[in-house]
């Protein structure tokens, strides 16, 4: 089916320039050494980085994002686990609908993710703090989770299981030295993929938060001041360093895992 | 007796087992998804005057919500807003699905989705901040263009208004849209497009009469995948969107927010859900009719 691309090349680097155009600007105007965000850049300089090591309010924004990104995590793992490995293995009554409301926070509108949320706290008399946040963080990092594990669980050879067994191992054993060690590195996907959507996320955790607020929560508070932009310019360009590093750590991990489990490495996230 | 026997095999079959492990993730989801949800509905039925909760049911949170001009005026232009970054979005990431799945070597694809997806693990809110950079008044766009020499005053009519809401929601969402078109297409059989060609299709006749078609499923989730969520983003409209680019998010916000009454913006959040969830319904109902009609 190979043609000539021609014109569709050209509109694929236009659209790679259109997709990069942002994520392009934040480091140029990180290291600008001028309080305007503007061309033409004056200069070199590390200043707005050795800001961000005297903000305090930045550093506790930071800690708070890290503990409910790190919580949301291992919650959305492991409620993840249980999914991917119910919907892969077993047929039940209510399959479809049971996965269905599992995975709808992937398609629900993040606002009305948070609002519930804030309305069902509020009622029944719960304050407002790091832990609510990471409550609607593991909803909506679940779906990610199952859909990571499904395809470490798919490709999951079950006689594997079932000749452990066979071999008098019980079943707790044949899951610690089989199972767990062939989708160790979809877990480890999904734990990097979690925390990393949580980081990021703000709609639903402003909603959320209490009095202490996470790194976008500070980021949005500092966006009003012109001369904080600059430092969050290095904040972002710290984050995206962060984020991919992270990402292409769990992309190589998923394909291990693939890989592992004995199919090719092509499908997975498809 | 009787029933405890049945009840003890009942739990040795592969149903109760699949129930037993989904029973986690499920009861997460029904605490902390379906029972708020069931939360806000009961919400958009009382009335809150400022601290104190009135519990008596009343419709009118969705009378204010459906007849006062500022509601009616918000949620149709959210919708229209939504709907032409669908547009947009879905239109825009096509050729670039089709350039990669058609004429991207087979082992370079993955490359290709890899770098499509990068950009978005940019901050969220850094993102939008830097469209207003890109398209403000002394922005990139602006400069560039007077630089060229192809505009002698800056524009303007490119920040703070419904245009720059389209193009950032757009941007946000193209990944989002390439995904299940390239999916789509990918599983397109190759074979079928040469027996068009084999029977006398051209390029423009095989790609309307059997590509697209065949990728329909996909468009029509992108579509969906755009369209519903974009309803609920209040971020890009208040940072880039100007006076008259406020959408019905931004009034939820407000509502459960500054202006303290939640009833009302429960009210407007069911009322813009049920209005995304019908229009999809509809909108995929009319397509698969299509479908079903020409196949």
């Amino acid at each position: 089916m190979r043609g000539k691309p021609g014109a569709l090349a050209v509109y694929a680097a236009a659209f790679l320039a259109f997709l990069y155009a942002p994520a392009i600007l934040l480091p140029v105007f990180a290291f600008n050494d001028s309080k305007v965000i503007a061309f033409p850049l004056s200069g070199f300089t590390f200043e707005w980085f050795r800001q961000i090591l005297d903000a305090d309010s930045l550093h506790d924004a930071t800690l708070n994002s890290l503990f409910i990104a790190v919580s949301t995590a291992i919650l959305a793992t492991t409620l993840g686990t249980f999914a991917a490995r119910a919907s892969t293995r077993y047929r039940f009554p209510a399959k479809a609908g049971i996965m269905g409301l599992v995975m709808t926070p992937l398609v629900l509108p993040e606002i009305i993710v948070g609002v519930s949320l804030l309305v069902a706290i509020l009622q029944l008399g719960i304050e407002l703090s790091l832990w609510t946040i990471v409550l609607g963080h593991v909803l909506i990092c679940t779906p990610f989770s199952v859909a990571i594990l499904g395809s470490a669980f798919q490709n999951f050879d079950k006689s594997l299981e079932e000749a452990s067994i066979d071999l008098g191992r019980s079943r707790f054993a044949t899951f610690r030295l089989i199972t767990l060690p062939l989708v160790l590195p979809g877990i480890l996907a999904s734990l990097l993929v979690s925390f990393t959507i949580s980081l990021d996320e703000f709609i639903i955790a402003f909603f959320l938060a209490g009095s202490e607020a996470t790194l976008p929560i500070y980021i949005w508070g500092q966006l009003r001041f012109p001369q904080k932009i600059p430092a969050l310019m290095a904040v972002g360009t710290v984050l995206l360093v962060a984020s991919l590093t992270l990402l292409a750590t769990a992309e190589f991990l998923r394909r291990s895992s693939i890989r592992r489990t004995g199919t090719d490495a092509a499908k997975g996230l498809m | 007796m009787f029933a405890a026997s049945e009840f003890s095999r009942w739990r040795r079959t592969e149903g109760f087992k699949g129930l037993a492990l989904v029973s986690p993730p499920f009861l997460y989801a029904l605490a902390m998804l379906a029972a708020p949800l069931a939360a806000v509905v009961l919400f958009s039925f009382w009335t809150q005057d400022y601290l104190t909760l009135d519990r008596t049911p009343t419709w009118n949170n969705y009378r204010t919500a459906w007849s006062e001009t500022i509601y009616q005026v918000l949620m149709l232009r959210s919708l229209k807003i939504s709907a032409l970054v669908t547009a947009a979005t879905v239109l825009l990431s096509f050729p670039i699905a089709y350039y990669v799945s058609f004429y991207i070597d087979p082992r370079r694809k993955t490359l290709w989705i890899f770098l499509i997806t990068i950009p978005f693990w940019t901050s969220y809110l850094m993102r939008i901040f830097l469209w207003k950079v890109i398209l403000g008044y002394n922005g990139v766009v602006n400069g560039s263009l007077m630089g060229l020499g192809l505009i002698e005053e800056p524009l303007t009519f490119i920040l703070y208004n419904q245009n720059a809401v389209i193009l950032t929601l757009s941007h946000a969402w193209a990944p989002f849209a390439i995904l299940p078109i390239f999916v789509a297409l990918e599983r397109i059989d190759r074979s079928l497009l040469e027996a068009a060609e084999d029977l006398g299709d051209g390029p423009l006749r095989r790609f309307f009469r059997v590509t697209l078609p065949l990728a329909m499923p996909g468009v029509l989730a992108a579509s969906v995948i755009v369209f519903i969520p974009t309803i609920g983003d209040y971020v890009t409209p208040r940072l880039v969107g100007g006076p008259n680019g406020l959408l019905i998010a931004n009034m939820i916000e407000l509502q459960f927010k500054k202006a303290n009454n939640a009833p009302l913006g429960s009210a407007l959040a069911i009322s813009a859900m049920l209005i995304v969830a019908v229009i999809s319904v509809v909108f995929l109902w009319l397509n698969r009719r299509y479908i079903r009609s020409r196949g």
